[in-house]
C-alpha cells in the first residue's frame, strides 16, 4: 500500500481553510474514494455531495487541483502525487459547507426558459415520426448530466459574478436543444439576446474543455444560437423591416 | 422543543426518481397541491443510472408484439408470484407512457421510418425496449424533470422523511430534515406517496448509490403498512469487478443486447451449457443463431446470455466457484468480438454503448471495442416493497401509497430489464392520480406534536453521545459491516444456518446501533446522515432475511442451496413482513389471488 497526501478545503459559508490528510490509496482509486476514505476514518462530519460514483449524475464536482472536475471520474494514477491533491468546491456558487455549494441559482434559472411545445402529432395515435439524422445533434446536447462544471468554469460567472444577466454554457445547450428539437415550435431568440446575456459569451470554450460528457458546448451550441441571435436582430434587412412596421 | 419548518400540500411525494416524478405530475395535474421531496438535489436519483430501455410494447420493431406478449413475458420472468393485476395494467400501459414522454420533449432512438426503435433485452420475447444508446435513464428523468418543473410542484431538495405521522388509522404528514442547513421539516399532507426506490446499501457489492437504505420500505412499515417479497432480490449478473474502487457499478445488459457473449477462462460460452427447460424453445442452441438474433433476424431465437438476470448471476457464480473465472474473481464479457462479423465494429460500439465505453476507459483502462470486460454479480434492485393495491397503489394503511421499486406486485420473483423504468412511469402515475383524488375527499388530519418531538429528540442523540459517550460507535463502521454479513450471509446463494446466523448478527447491529455517536455540527453532516439512515437499513435487511427464511424453495432471485428446487405450493402465495404487537417482525402468508380465465389463456398461448 502506499499512501497520498490531499489538501482539502474545509469550511462554511466562504470561510474556512485547507486541511492535510494523508490516507493509503489502491490500484483504481479515484478522488471520491480517497474522500470517503478519509470521510470514514478521519472526519466523519466532511460534506461531499455525490451520488452515482460513475459519471451519470453530476452531483460530485469540484476543483482537483485547480481543476473543474468530476471526482468520481479523475482516476489517482492520472494525479502527480508527489505532492498534496488539492481539492475545494467550485467557486462559482455560494459555499454550504467543505466540498459542497449552493446550486440552487442553477434550478432557478431553467425554470425560466420557456418550455417545450412540441407540434401537432404527426399521427393520429398521437406520435411523433423524426428521422435519426434529425435528433443526433439534440442527443448530443440530452447527455448533459448537469454538473455545473461548465457554469464553474465560465469566467462571466466565475469572474465577473453576472449570475443575474447570464445563464452560463449548461443552459445555452439546454436552450439550443430545445431549439433544435424537431418537435418544438416556441421561439427563445428574442429572450436570448435580452435576458440570458448570450452577448457575454466569448467564445474561449472553456466550458467545452470541462465537459465530462464531452458535448461540443461552443461549437454545437453557443455559436449556433448567436448567429440566430445575429439573424434576428441585427440583420440590416431584417433591422429595416421592424423600423417600418415600427416593431 | 426542537425547532422545525412546517409546510402544506395536498399531496406529498417523498423520492424524486422516476416514480416520485410522474406521481408528481399526475396528482398536480389532478388540481390538488403537490410537494416533491428529494434525498439528492433534483435529477440525480438512480433512474439517471438505468442504461437499456423502457420496455413498452409499442410494436415498432416487430408489429407482432403487444401487450398479451409483454404480460406473458413478465409474468414468466417472475416465475407467477407476481400481482397479475399489476403485469396486466403495467403490459397494457406503458406504451402509452412512453409516448408520453415523447410528447414531453424525450427523444429516442428511431427507427428508419421515424418511429421510436426498440431493442432486445434478457426475457422479453421481441424487441421492446424503447431507449437512447445506453442512458434511457438520464432522457427519461430528465425528460419527467423538465416537465415538471412547469406543473406547479413545491421541490424541497437535499431533504430526508425520518417518519410517517398518523391520526388514527390515516397517514397525514411526515416528519424530517433538510440536508444543506440540518433544520427540521414537518410536512402536512392528506394524502403522501413514497418513491424512495430500493435498499442496495444492505449490500457490500451494489450498484446503489449511497441513498439506497430502504427509507420508503421502513417509513411504512413503521407506519403499520406491510412489506411483501422481500426476499426477492435481484443481483445483476454483470457489475464491474475490478478495479476494488468501482466493484459493483453497472454494465448494463445492453452489451449483451447488442451481441456480447459471456465467456469463462477458458474461452467457453458458458451459457449455453444451462438452458432452462422453459426457455429452451426460445434459446438459440448455437452461436450463429444467437449473434443472428442480435442482428434482428426475427426467425433466430435469443442467444442464452439474454436468459433472465437471476439464471445468468448464478450461472456466473458457478463458473467462479468452480475454478474458471477471470483473474480478478469474475467472468468475460466480450462485445469486442463482433468485429468478426461487421464492418467498422470500435464505431459501433461507440456509438450503441457510448457510456459502457467511457466508464471501462476511463475507470479501468480498458478499452471495451479491443478487450473483454470482467464481470460479477451485484445487487441491483429488489422485487419486493410495500403491498399495494393493483389499481390504487395505495398500501395497506389509509392515505399512504407507493410506487417503483419502494412497491412491489409487478415483478414477482424477479424482474425483467426494462420493466423497471415502464414500471415508474406506469405505477408513478397512478399513484399520483389516486393519490389527488384521496386528498381531494378527505380533510387534513391531526398532527400530534408529542411524536413530532420525540421523533426530533432521538433524531438528535447522536450528537449528544458523540460528545460524552465512551463506547460511541461510528455510524459508517456499523453500515459496513452490516453490508459485508448480508452479502456473507443473505446474498445470492442463501442456506437456513447462514440466515439465522445474519439474524443474530442484525441483532447485534441493532444494539449497536444505539449507541452510535457523530461529531461536529449539523450542516450536511454526512456521518449524521449515515447514522439517521441506519435503522432503515436494519429494517430492511431483517424483513429480506426473515422472508427468505420462510420461503423454502428456489425461485427467481431468491435461491437456497439447502431448497435448490421450485415447490409448486410456494407458487401458491406471497410471503409478508409486518410489524407485530410488540415491535416484534412477523411473517405470514398471503395466498395469491386466482388467474382469471382470460388471462390464464393468454400465459398459456405464450408459452407455445
Amino acid at each position: 500500500m502506499t499512501s497520498a497526501t490531499f489538501s482539502i478545503w474545509r469550511g462554511a459559508a466562504g470561510e474556512g481553510k485547507f486541511f492535510k490528510y494523508t490516507t493509503e490509496i489502491s490500484e483504481g482509486m479515484v478522488v471520491l474514494d480517497a474522500v470517503h476514505k478519509i470521510q470514514a476514518e478521519q472526519a466523519n462530519d466532511m460534506a461531499v455531495r455525490w451520488n452515482c460514483k460513475a459519471g451519470k449524475c453530476g452531483s460530485c464536482s469540484a476543483e482537483i487541483n485547480g481543476i473543474p472536475r468530476l471526482m468520481c471520474m479523475t482516476r489517482l494514477n492520472q494525479l502527480p502525487l508527489e505532492r498534496p491533491v488539492t481539492i475545494e468546491p467550485m467557486r462559482s456558487f455560494p459555499s454550504i459547507r467543505d466540498l459542497v455549494t449552493d446550486v440552487s441559482w442553477n434550478f432557478r434559472v431553467k425554470k425560466q426558459i420557456k418550455k417545450f411545445k412540441p407540434r401537432p402529432p404527426d399521427v393520429a395515435d398521437g406520435s411523433w415520426r423524426m428521422q435519426q439524422e434529425d435528433v443526433d445533434r439534440v442527443q448530443e446536447f440530452r447527455k448533459c448530466i448537469e454538473c455545473f462544471l461548465c457554469q464553474d468554469v465560465c469566467h462571466v460567472l466565475r469572474e465577473h459574478h453576472k449570475h443575474e444577466e447570464f445563464i452560463g454554457p449548461r443552459f445555452f445547450v439546454y436552450v439550443a436543444a430545445l431549439e433544435m428539437h424537431p418537435l418544438d415550435t416556441e421561439n427563445r431568440v428574442e429572450e436570448l439576446a435580452k435576458a440570458k446575456g448570450i452577448g457575454y459569451c466569448n467564445i474561449t470554450k472553456c466550458c467545452t474543455k470541462v465537459c465530462p460528457e464531452s458535448i461540443t458546448i461552443t461549437d454545437n451550441a453557443i455559436i449556433p444560437l448567436k448567429e440566430r441571435v445575429v439573424d434576428e436582430f441585427y440583420d440590416p434587412i431584417k433591422r429595416l423591416f421592424r423600423a417600418i412596421r415600427g416593431q | 422543543m426542537p425547532e422545525y419548518q412546517k409546510f402544506e400540500h395536498d399531496v406529498l411525494v417523498v423520492g424524486a426518481g422516476g416514480a416520485g416524478l410522474r406521481a408528481a405530475i399526475e396528482a398536480s395535474a389532478g388540481g390538488v397541491t403537490v410537494g416533491l421531496v428529494c434525498k439528492s438535489l433534483l435529477g440525480k436519483a438512480h433512474t439517471v443510472m438505468a442504461e437499456g430501455g423502457i420496455a413498452a410494447a409499442l410494436g415498432t420493431v416487430n408489429s407482432a408484439d403487444n401487450w398479451k406478449v409483454h404480460f406473458a413475458d413478465t409474468m414468466r420472468g417472475g416465475q407467477y408470484v407476481n400481482n397479475w393485476r399489476m403485469a396486466e395494467l403495467h403490459a397494457k400501459e406503458a406504451p402509452t407512457c412512453v409516448r408520453e414522454l415523447e410528447a414531453w420533449g424525450a427523444v429516442f432512438d428511431r427507427t428508419r421510418e421515424g418511429d421510436i426503435l426498440q431493442r432486445n433485452f434478457g426475457g422479453h420475447r421481441y424487441p421492446r425496449l424503447a431507449h437512447v444508446g445506453d442512458r434511457t435513464g438520464l432522457e427519461m428523468i430528465r425528460t419527467l424533470q423538465d416537465h415538471g418543473i412547469h406543473q406547479g410542484i413545491d421541490v424541497h431538495m437535499e431533504c430526508t422523511v425520518l417518519s410517517l405521522l398518523k391520526d388514527g388509522d390515516r397517514v397525514v404528514g411526515a416528519f424530517g430534515y433538510d440536508r444543506q442547513r440540518g433544520g427540521f421539516l414537518l410536512f402536512e399532507a392528506k394524502a403522501i406517496v413514497l418513491a424512495t426506490g430500493g435498499v442496495g446499501r444492505s449490500y457490500k457489492i451494489t450498484s446503489n448509490s449511497w441513498e439506497y437504505t430502504g427509507d420508503g420500505h421502513a417509513l411504512a412499515y413503521n407506519a403499520g403498512a406491510d412489506l411483501m417479497d422481500m426476499e426477492f432480490v435481484q443481483f445483476h449478473p454483470t457489475g464491474m469487478i475490478w478495479p476494488p474502487s468501482v466493484a459493483g457499478i453497472l454494465v448494463t445488459e445492453g452489451v449483451r443486447g447488442e451481441g456480447g457473449v459471456l465467456r469463462n477462462s477458458k474461452s467457453r460460452r458458458f451459457m449455453f451449457d444451462d438452458i432452462p427447460e422453459a426457455y429452451r424453445h426460445q434459446t438459440a442452441d448455437n452461436e450463429e443463431e444467437g449473434w443472428r438474433y442480435c442482428q434482428g433476424d426475427k426467425q433466430a431465437r435469443r442467444p442464452p446470455e439474454l436468459l433472465t438476470r437471476d439464471h445468468v448471476a448464478r450461472c456466473i457464480v458457478r463458473e467462479i466457484k468452480e475454478g474458471r473465472g477471470s483473474p480478478h474473481g469474475g467472468v468475460f464479457l466480450d462485445i469486442s468480438w463482433i468485429k468478426e462479423k461487421i464492418p467498422n465494429a470500435p464505431e459501433h460500439i461507440k456509438k450503441k454503448l457510448p457510456s459502457m465505453y467511457h466508464q471501462f476507459k476511463q475507470l479501468a483502462d480498458v478499452d471495451i471495442t479491443t478487450t473483454a470486460m470482467e464481470v460479477g454479480p451485484t445487487m441491483h434492485y429488489i422485487m419486493g416493497g410495500i403491498r399495494v393495491h393493483p389499481e390504487t397503489q395505495m398500501s395497506t394503511v389509509t392515505g399512504l401509497f407507493a410506487a417503483g421499486e419502494c412497491g412491489c406486485g409487478l415483478h414477482g420473483a424477479n424482474r425483467l430489464g426494462g420493466n423497471s423504468l415502464s414500471d415508474l412511469l406506469v405505477f408513478g402515475k397512478r399513484a399520483g392520480k389516486f393519490a389527488a383524488a384521496f386528498a381531494k375527499e378527505h380533510s387534513a388530519g391531526t398532527i400530534n406534536t408529542d411524536q413530532v418531538d420525540s421523533i426530533a429528540r432521538s433524531a438528535l442523540e447522536p450528537f449528544e453521545r458523540g460528545t460524552r459517550s465512551t463506547d460511541a460507535q461510528g455510524p459508517y463502521q456499523i453500515q459496513h459491516e452490516l453490508q459485508v454479513k448480508m452479502q456473507e450471509l443473505v446474498g445470492i446463494v442463501r442456506t437456513e444456518p447462514e440466515m439465522l446466523k445474519a439474524l443474530e448478527e442484525i441483532g447485534k447491529f441493532q444494539k449497536r446501533m444505539r449507541s452510535v455517536a457523530v461529531q461536529g455540527n449539523r450542516e450536511y453532516n454526512s456521518g449524521w446522515h449515515t447514522a439517521l439512515d441506519l435503522p432503515n437499513l436494519l429494517t430492511v435487511s431483517e424483513a429480506i432475511t426473515r422472508s427468505a427464511l420462510e420461503r423454502r424453495e428456489s425461485r427467481g432471485g431468491h435461491f437456497r442451496e439447502d431448497y435448490p428446487n421450485k415447490d409448486k405450493a410456494f407458487g401458491e402465495f406471497n410471503i409478508i413482513a409486518r410489524r407485530g404487537p410488540g415491535g416484534e417482525m412477523k411473517v405470514v402468508r398471503q395466498n395469491i389471488p386466482p388467474l382469471p380465465a382470460e388471462l390464464k389463456q393468454i400465459i398459456e398461448e405464450q408459452q407455445k
